[in-house]
């Protein structure tokens, strides 16, 4: 049992490595194809998703741990651009649509 | 085997990563997308920062590690509310096979706000900022 553990780990870590490798091929298919604007905004919030899971998988197979800021801040600027994104989409259809932007309000 | 079960929660974390990409290139609209990416996406993120607050073993990496998964599944369903509000607000198509749609018709001319609902439950607590 003593051996086994890390090996198990290491396994999983090529394994993890494998699968997030495919996740951000698919994501990147998914933000060159998709019809509709909000789909791209959907795909860079998974791919800021897969590059922390990436980062942690990087960080338990180097021992590393410093890399984990790096994933946290990632994760705060995912979430920003997210709604920056939302509210650009958002604004996009209003003037689509000929509606007047709420531009003294802010609180859309 | 605290190893034993960090290669676990690492699996199942890039498994679920692996399944929102899945999800997000298969699923037919963007709202079935965007549920496949906000939910099995942030649990993948999620259980590999988990599995890295296991297998490090330090109490400073271990409170990083849980307050970003905290952070991700507080922030998450704000994303996703927003992105389906704007995306449903820009006329991204739904399915073809959709069978209700909740909020047809409800948009009304506005855009802001839905429309049948009184004004006085929606603003209630807001001052009038309309004009």
């Amino acid at each position: 049992m003593a051996e086994f553990g890390p090996r198990f780990l290491e396994w999983s870590i090529q394994i993890a490595y494998l699968a997030i490798a495919i996740s951000f091929a698919l994501t990147v298919f998914r933000l060159l194809r998709g019809p509709t604007l909000a789909d791209r905004v959907v795909s860079l919030d998974m791919l800021a998703l897969l590059g922390i899971g990436f980062i942690g998988v990087f960080s338990v197979a180097t021992q590393q741990y410093a890399f984990l800021d790096v994933a946290i801040a990632l994760a705060l600027v995912g979430f920003l651009a997210t709604v920056a994104f939302a509210r650009y989409v958002y604004r996009g259809a209003l003037i689509k649509r000929r509606i007047p932007a709420p531009s003294e309000e802010g609180a859309d | 085997m605290i190893e034993f079960f960090g290669g676990i929660l690492v699996l199942i974390g890039a498994a679920f990563s692996l399944i929102a990409a899945i999800g997000l290139v298969r699923l037919p609209d963007i709202y079935l997308r965007m549920h496949a990416a906000t939910k099995a996406g942030t649990l993948g993120a999620g259980l590999v920062l988990i599995a890295l607050a296991l297998e490090s073993q330090q109490i400073e990496v271990a409170a990083r590690a849980v307050s970003g998964v905290l952070f991700l599944l507080f922030t998450a369903p704000i994303a996703a509310h927003l992105l389906g509000r704007a995306g449903y607000l820009s006329g991204a198509p739904l399915w073809s096979q959709t069978r209700f749609d909740d909020l047809a018709g409800k948009y009304g001319s506005d855009g802001r706000r839905l429309a049948g609902m009184p004004r006085e439950t929606l603003m209630k607590d807001a001052p009038d900022r309309s004009d």
